[in-house]
């Protein structure tokens, strides 16, 4: 599958990534490749298999709903890169 | 003149009180010191690591010590521990210190196993070198100029270059296994949900294993029994009892194994791999085990099955780097989009984007049944096809890598040449049975070959004690 630039500029902007024009050709590069290869898949006969989800053989796992431990206010906040008293800060949301 | 080669050894010494764990730990500092220059470790945990080793030398006095007394673990820089660092070997963890411990981390120290620090990796567990890494590259002790193999590459080398008696390390797609066989090492992946993911900073959530890397089986046996085992933080975790398999090693039965055509007679093999494979399949045969060839023809389709299933679940693993909660955050922002595109463009390496831009692609609407529920069918087809080998035989055997050591920046400019190096390690991954990375003599250069034994699901102890055998057998 050949990627092209505008996939590649939709694709980051969902993965929150931004490339600038040399890295964002050399991905669509990369991407290119790397799909072509993974298309072999295409050559298994898949009729009638269904896809796995889950690869623990644990189901429903229950447990009481009671309070147990849990971090502190403080220890929530030990590694905001920015934060006040009581919450983590970001940049403005709407201008 | 190394001391302090197995556990055995340290039991030995500090039941004859020639030693205690206060000078092992020297040693190991001493070591560590000596072999800066191999950059397996990206932070030694001196002062704890010292402390910790005074506390278990008062409940030795007290006969009250643990069954891990004496240990020297390090830890991959991807497993957390209280109020000391994590990077995941990335700029985006920078700084990131962790409010609680891995639970695998907290019940070696729980048997007082003493840790001595943190090791290099690649990014999240990406790479199968050990060169992307925000701490950089790792060389490997067996030949400086060579990876140690990856992800796990510094939890190898520690081992190897004896800086500690054994180390974590993660397996996702081979990243215990091949690091294992680069540096002559032996390497386990558990079965899939055999240990608990609890402080795993996850890479691919239905691949994530935690493994040991060791010197030889027992200490491996024993570190795994130890870990292993359900856990009320990771549902996913299984329930099932876990046996003692350290104490299991002994192997007294005829085995039926089957071997790989696919794996033996690839054109990637190194010959003087395959030929090491052969001697001792021929071995096995001669004691009078039963060994048969089979097909694997899904062989070929098994990496790329990884890949899009493997990138998928990182896209969304790694979508909680964000700059909000820890770690980097862009000083460039000016708006919360900005700040998000700044601080995974700033904080991510290449090969971590790469994964997660193909993964956000395979899971994106127009995509998704093309590449993520096509590698979902055949992810199904390779675990069935898996476990009917491993329902008529007891092990498969085949190389745990193509190729010896490579060199460093071989790769640089293919990153499908570099995925390739998993080729014989992933069908274990995809399949989620164990698999057990052995040393199989050393090629022409000197350089390690690992040879890799799989079981069907949950038979770590079968696995851990006809590995011993191999070990004992190939030693003759």
């Amino acid at each position: 599958m050949k990627i092209d630039l505008n996939t590649v500029k939709k694709i980051s902007h969902l993965a929150r990534l931004e490339f600038n024009e040399e890295g964002a050709e050399k991905i669509q590069k990369d991407m290119t490749q790397i799909l072509d290869w993974v298309e072999q898949l295409n050559e298994v006969d898949t009729i009638g298999i269904e896809p796995i989800t889950t690869m623990s053989s644990e189901v429903n796992v229950m447990r009481e709903d009671v309070v147990g431990e849990h971090l502190s206010h403080e220890a929530g906040l030990l590694n905001a890169p920015q934060r006040d008293s009581d919450y983590f800060r970001v940049p403005k949301v709407l201008e | 003149m190394e001391k302090f080669l197995s556990f055995d050894d340290i039991t030995k010494s500090l039941e004859n009180r020639e030693t205690d764990c206060k000078a092992i730990v020297n040693y190991y500092l001493q070591n560590i010191q000596t072999k800066a220059h191999l950059n397996a470790f990206v932070e030694v945990y001196k002062d704890s690591a010292l402390a910790q080793a005074a506390k278990v030398d008062e409940k030795i006095a007290s006969g009250k010590a643990g069954r891990l007394a004496g240990m020297v673990v390090g830890i991959k820089d991807v497993l957390v521990y209280k109020d000391h660092e994590s990077n995941a070997s990335s700029k985006i963890l920078k700084g990131f210190k962790s409010q609680f411990t891995a639970t695998a981390v907290q019940r070696l120290i729980d048997e007082d196993a003493i840790i001595i620090g943190r090791l290099n990796c690649d990014e999240f567990g990406m790479g199968s070198s050990n060169e992307n890494s925000a701490h950089g590259k790792v060389l490997n002790a067996a030949d400086e100029t060579r990876v140690p193999g990856g992800s796990s590459g510094g939890s190898a080398v520690a081992v190897q270059a004896n800086l500690c008696t054994v180390s974590l390390g993660t397996d996702t797609g081979g990243s215990v296994r091949q690091p294992a066989a680069f540096t002559g090492l032996v390497g386990i992946k558990p079965t899939y949900s055999r240990v608990s993911r609890w402080g795993l900073i996850a890479y691919a959530s239905s691949f994530d294993t935690i493994g040991v890397l060791s010197r030889n089986v027992r200490d491996n046996a024993l570190v795994m029994e130890i870990m292993a085992g359900t856990d009320n933080f990771d549902s996913t975790a299984s329930k099932k009892p876990v046996p003692h398999y350290s104490e299991l090693l002994h192997f007294g039965k005829r085995a039926k194994i089957a071997f790989i055509t696919e794996t033996i007679e690839s054109e990637a093999l190194q010959p003087e791999i395959k030929a090491n494979t052969l001697a001792v399949l021929k071995k096995l045969k001669e004691e009078g085990h039963q060994v048969e060839e089979v097909h694997f023809p899904l062989l070929k389709y098994t990496l790329p099955t990884y890949y899009i299933l493997t990138t998928a679940e990182a896209s969304s693993n790694l979508s909680r780097f964000d700059g909000v909660k820890y770690g980097h955050r862009s000083p460039n922002a000016h708006n919360l989009e900005s700040m998000y595109k700044l601080t995974r463009s700033e904080g991510f390496g290449d090969e971590v984007k790469r994964r997660i831009m193909l993964g956000t692609f395979v899971l994106s609407a127009s995509y998704y049944d093309a590449y993520f529920t096509k590698a979902q069918k055949v992810r199904r087809l390779i675990k069935e096809y898996t476990e009917e080998v491993l329902n008529k035989f007891d092990y498969i055997i085949m190389p745990t890598t193509p190729s010896t050591a490579f060199k460093f920046g071989e790769h640089r400019n293919d990153p499908v040449a570099m995925y390739l190096e998993d080729l014989f390690t992933v069908q274990a991954s995809v399949s989620g049975v164990p698999a057990l990375s052995l040393p199989n003599g050393t090629d022409s250069k000197g350089l390690p070959i690992g040879i890799q034994i799989m079981a069907n699901s949950f038979k770590e102890a079968e696995l851990y004690a006809f590995g011993n055998y191999l070990m004992e057998l190939n030693s003759n």
